[in-house]
Parts: structure tokens; C-alpha cells; sequence
């Protein structure tokens, strides 16, 4: 579609806030845990893409999801990952890039057996 | 004085009119039309004939002074009594405040960046009847902007989060929200403008903000808010006869208008429903006497009344907005989800959150019988749970945001309220992602201006926003740490109403 603008060259001259090369090396990942709508959006973080998926299992999730009462009840070999729109099944020991994990990738992950509190999606 | 010069001096109203307007306008010699304005026909909007422009109101600056310096001695004059006698000591309770303090940074903001949109406006449409009606508005804004300051600064006085609305309008996260809806529609042309702020939000949505904040005021004991709301609303009939007017003549200008005025109105129908999410929270979560909810409120001003605005439209052949349906169903959502983000965030807003009493938890479920004891209570009472056992919940990451609308993506699929609503572009390599298909309608249209968006959680990670930590980027918002955030309970805010309250029952024995 034709750009409306009043400058000729307008697409010429945007500036993309958040290319890649903004954040320092990083990439921002967003991890979103279905059916606990307590935690309100999916989150965002700046992550290494060398750093190995296992990490984001290991610290990232229980240092920010940890105080749902669900938490603890959690079966890691039967989490579902979507990533991108993509059922995987990643390799911890793999990187988040080796994982197909890119710039502003989704992450949503599915708990089977765990719909929230109360059974409430929250 | 002989009889020439009095008979001039008495010409009529709308005599004073035609030479205020078609009168101190010319037509240039030289230099071209398209020189003077520039920016009249680069959105394609097709106008053959400016003296087809039925100007709504005929109002001359001097009746303009007039009538506005008659309602500014009467807000005033209120102004003086309401802090003469203490009025924040009438007001129903604290929590009643942290409204204010959002309609201070959220929309006040809004009035200056309109008195601004309304000048540029009134400077290059070519049309002088339109060009003198802008202006109007513009000065209109500028006064709602500073009658707000003034009515508001009473409680600075007393409670905390009010010291810097401006500069935490261009800072603060969720204050994005406002502040690139106007952006855009200021960054636009002309004619989107109008459209934008003159036709959807003056005129489609507007009695969804004023209204509701308005009634808040009265049936909480904020009679200062009250007068400034008095005292815009007659200036406020006015721009919604200008928004009206100003659709009707583009569409009956050209068939080749239409298209790209339902593009604007679906837009700003979309992104005017997503700012005002934030009025669906304070009047479902934030008024201690409600005055009705935000499903009522929708029911009442967009389904009713704008159905038959739309139904008056149709015969130019503009249809409802695109999604107006969809908004619609959201409005049994939109309150509680809204209210989830800012109570798991409370460290980073500059008002004060709380949950919901067993009481209001009640008459939350009357007003949303289908859904409300389903999805929303269980979440607040767990919350209720976690704050009883010391550990009060706190989201402690950054929320993902809504390229567009610049939102937490907090909001959830239509249809299945517990699954959160995920859409994308990718654009020239880059995935960008939004809350809804009319925010990603929206980017797809104009993905080089979307591209741009200064997104504040991805600001933060780019290191632009004061430091590392959450404390850094609090204190670049200039927000003081303790007493403009967190809970309600334990807030000087409060500390300072219980004192009051407690030295009221001490006089009255």
C-alpha cells in the first residue's frame, strides 16, 4: 500500500525503535504461561540468544511465575510449548536462537491439568 | 459621532460573522493555493467547493470573549469557596482521588495536545469557515487545559501524585496509552485530524469520558470538578456540531472521500475505545459511590446513541466501525482486566490501587451476571488470599505491549475470556504484535508510521529510560517512591484522610 504522507522519501526515513541492533546484544522474548491470567500479559525480557532454553525453565520462569499457588504442581515433561505459533518440543540444552527462538518471539506454554486458580483461568 | 459611523457599529450578529470569516479572507495573487496550504491535499480528500460549508455555530470573538469570561468568574468563584471550606474534606473517600490523579496525567494532556491539533487545523485548511471554527476549538482546549490545572491544583496541596502531570504524561508507561493516541492524530493531516478528534472522539465517544468522570465528581463530593466540567460542556456541544459537520461535508464533497473516511472512522473508533478502557476502570474499580458500570455507560452512549448516529450516516454510505461489535462484547471485560494490570503494576503507577470489598465484588457480580463470579472474582479473591498471608501479588516482569494501542497485552480472545488475544505482522523482517484485530488493522494500514512506535518496556530495555532497575525508571518519572505508588492501605494518602476523619468524630463528640 502507498504510504499517505506529505514528505516524498517518508518511508525512506523511518527510524525502527526496536530493531535488534537497539538492545544491546539481546533479544526481546515474550513468555506468556496459558490458563493464568493472574499474571495479565505475556512478559517481556531482554535475553541473551546464546543463553540455553533450560535457563528460561530453570530461572527465569520461578523467579517471575513462582508465587502462583499452581506453581509447585507444575509436570515439566508435560508442558506443551508454542513458540511463534509453532507446537516445539525445545532442547534445554540447546540455545534460545537453536530453539528457533528470534527477536520478539512468543513463548506461550500450556500446564496440562493446571486451569488457574480455582479452575478460573487466573 | 455622525449617523454613518453608528449604524456600523451596530451590524448584526451574523453580519459580524460573514466579515470575521468570508470577509478577512482573500484570494491570493502571488502565490499559489497549494504554497499557502500544503497540507490540504495530500490524503486525497477531494474538495470542489468551500462556500458549500454550512458553518454550525456563528459565533464572533466578541461574543466568544464574552460568554468564556462570564463561565471563568463563575468556575472561580466556586473554586474560591470550594477551598475556602475544605471541600477535599466532603469528598466520599481517599480512594475517590486516585481518579483525579488519572484524569490529571491521562487526559488533561489531552486538551493541550487538542488546543495544538486545532491551531495547525485552523492554519491550513483552506476553507475559512472551517479555518475560524478550529480556531475556536483550539482556544476552547487551551482553556479546558488550564480550568483543569487550576481546579486540580487544590489537592496537590494535600495528596501525592499530582506535582509533575506533564512531564509524567511523556514519560510514564500506561500514560503512553493517551499520549501516542494524540500523537498520531496529530501526526496525521489535516483532515484525519478532524475526523479523528472532531468527528470519532468528540463526537462519537466522548460522553463515554465526560460523562462518567463528571457524574463520578458529583456523586463523590467533588464539586470543583463538577464546575470545570459545567464549564467546558456548552464548548463541548459546540466541537461535536463542528465534528459532525465537518463528516457530512467531506462525504458530500466527493464519492471518493468515502473510503478514506470509514478507513478513519474504524481507526479512531478502534484506538478511542482502547483509551477509554482506562474510564471503564475508574468507573467499575475506582469511584466509592459508582454511578453506573462501564457496560451500562456503553450501552447507554455508544450502542444507543451511536446506532442512530450511524443510522443518519448511512445514507452518505458510511457504515458502523469496523469491530464496533467487538468492542461492544469487550465491555463486559474491559474493566476488570484493566484494573488486573494496574493492580499487579501498582509499584509503577503514580496513583494508588486496592481490591475490590466483598461489597463492591457484589455489585460487580449484578452488573456482570454472565461472567463477572466466573473469571474475575476468583482472581481477586486469590489476590485477597495472598495479601492476607503477607505476600501481596506483584508482577515483577515487564508486560509484552500492544504495538498500536502501546497497552499491556492484558486483553483476551472474543469469546473465550481465559485466553489472552495474540496477533502479528511482520514488516520488512520485524514481527510486531498487537491485542486485537483492530490494533493489527490498524498497523497493516500504516506499518511505516506504526514502526515507530516508542514502545516504554522495550525503552527500558534500550536503556533510555533513567537506569536498569524499576527504581531508575521511577524516579526518571520523577515519582515519589512510597507515597504516589503502591496500595492504597498504608499510603500517606491515607494516613492523612484517616486523620481527618478521626478529628471530624473527635468535634462531632
Amino acid at each position: 500500500m502507498a504510504v499517505v504522507a506529505l514528505e516524498k522519501d517518508y518511508a525512506d526515513k523511518v527510524e525502527v525503535r526496536d530493531r535488534v541492533e537497539n538492545f544491546h546484544g539481546n533479544i526481546v522474548v515474550y513468555l506468556h504461561w496459558e490458563e493464568h491470567l493472574s499474571f495479565c500479559a505475556a512478559m517481556a525480557f531482554p535475553l541473551p540468544p546464546a543463553m540455553p532454553f533450560g535457563a528460561l525453565i530453570k530461572e527465569i520462569i520461578p523467579t517471575y511465575y513462582g508465587m502462583h499457588p499452581d506453581f509447585a504442581a507444575i509436570d515439566w515433561s508435560r508442558v506443551r510449548w508454542i513458540i511463534d505459533g509453532k507446537e516445539v518440543t525445545p532442547d534445554p540444552q540447546k540455545s534460545l536462537a537453536d530453539n528457533g527462538i528470534g527477536h520478539k518471539s512468543l513463548v506461550r506454554f500450556w500446564t496440562p491439568g493446571l486451569h488457574g486458580y480455582k479452575g478460573s483461568r487466573s | 459621532m455622525n449617523a454613518t459611523m453608528t449604524t456600523r457599529a451596530k451590524l448584526g450578529l451574523k453580519q459580524r460573522y460573514a466579515l470575521l470569516t468570508r470577509g478577512l479572507d482573500w484570494e491570493p495573487s502571488y502565490q499559489s493555493k497549494s504554497a499557502i496550504f500544503p497540507y490540504a491535499e495530500f490524503e486525497g480528500i477531494k474538495i470542489h467547493d468551500w462556500s458549500k460549508w454550512e458553518d454550525p455555530f456563528r459565533l464572533t470573538m466578541d461574543a466568544y470573549w464574552k460568554y468564556q469570561a462570564e463561565k471563568e468568574r463563575k468556575l472561580y468563584a466556586v473554586l474560591d469557596s470550594f477551598a475556602q471550606n475544605n471541600g477535599q474534606m466532603g469528598l466520599s473517600d481517599a480512594r475517590y482521588i486516585n481518579a483525579i490523579k488519572l484524569f490529571l496525567t491521562g487526559v488533561s494532556p489531552l486538551e493541550y495536545q487538542a488546543h495544538r491539533g486545532f491551531a495547525h487545523v485552523g492554519r491550513h485548511v483552506p476553507g475559512v469557515g472551517p479555518r475560524v471554527a478550529a480556531q475556536m476549538q483550539s482556544l476552547d482546549e487551551l482553556r479546558h487545559v488550564q480550568t483543569q490545572i487550576h481546579t486540580l491544583s487544590h489537592y496537590n496541596k494535600f495528596f501525592h501524585g499530582f506535582h509533575e502531570w506533564q512531564h509524567m504524561h511523556d514519560r510514564v508507561w500506561y500514560l503512553s496509552v493517551p499520549k501516542s493516541f494524540f500523537d498520531d492524530a496529530r501526526a496525521a493531516g489535516p483532515f484525519e485530524y478532524f475526523i479523528a478528534i472532531g468527528f470519532a472522539f468528540e463526537y462519537v465517544l466522548t460522553n463515554l469520558l465526560f460523562v462518567p468522570f463528571m457524574s463520578g465528581a458529583a456523586y463523590n463530593g467533588d464539586l470543583a470538578t463538577v464546575t470545570f466540567g459545567f464549564s467546558a460542556q456548552s464548548d463541548e456541544s459546540r466541537h461535536m456540531t463542528l465534528g459532525i459537520e465537518v463528516i457530512k461535508f467531506l462525504l458530500e464533497q466527493d464519492p471518493d472521500n468515502l473510503p478514506i473516511v470509514q478507513k478513519w472512522v474504524d481507526k479512531w473508533f478502534w484506538r478511542g475505545h482502547r483509551v477509554l478502557g482506562l474510564v471503564a476502570m475508574m468507573m467499575d474499580y475506582m469511584l466509592p459511590k459508582k454511578i453506573m458500570s462501564w457496560r451500562e455507560a456503553w450501552d447507554i452512549y455508544f450502542t444507543e446513541a451511536g446506532g442512530s448516529l450511524f443510522q443518519d450516516l448511512a445514507r452518505y454510505g458510511l457504515r458502523v466501525p469496523k469491530y464496533a461489535d467487538v468492542a461492544t462484547a469487550e465491555a463486559d471485560h474491559l474493566s476488570h482486566q484493566n484494573w488486573a494490570v494496574f493492580y499487579q503494576y501498582t509499584h509503577a503507577a503514580a496513583f494508588h490501587t486496592w481490591l475490590p470489598t466483598p461489597q463492591e465484588m457484589d455489585w460487580l457480580s449484578e452488573k456482570y451476571p454472565t461472567i463477572f463470579d466466573k473469571y474475575y472474582r476468583p482472581r481477586f479473591e486469590m489476590w485477597a488470599e495472598m495479601e492476607k498471608e503477607g505476600k501481596r501479588f506483584y508482577n515483577n516482569a515487564l508486560p509484552q505491549l500492544c504495538t498500536t494501542c502501546q497497552i499491556p497485552m492484558a486483553y483476551t480472545e472474543p469469546g473465550d475470556p481465559g485466553t489472552i488475544c495474540f496477533r502479528n505482522s511482520t514488516y520488512k523482517g520485524d514481527t510486531y504484535h498487537f491485542c486485537s484485530d483492530g490494533c493489527k488493522d490498524i498497523f497493516d494500514n500504516e506499518p511505516e508510521k506504526f514502526s515507530q512506535s516508542w514502545l516504554p518496556v522495550h525503552q527500558i530495555f534500550q536503556g533510555n529510560c533513567g537506569g536498569a532497575s524499576v527504581e531508575d525508571v521511577l524516579k526518571w518519572y520523577r515519582m515519589n517512591l512510597g507515597a504516589d505508588n503502591l496500595d492504597q492501605a498504608g499510603s500517606p494518602d491515607q494516613k492523612l484522610w484517616n486523620e481527618w476523619m478521626e478529628a471530624r468524630r473527635r468535634v462531632a463528640g
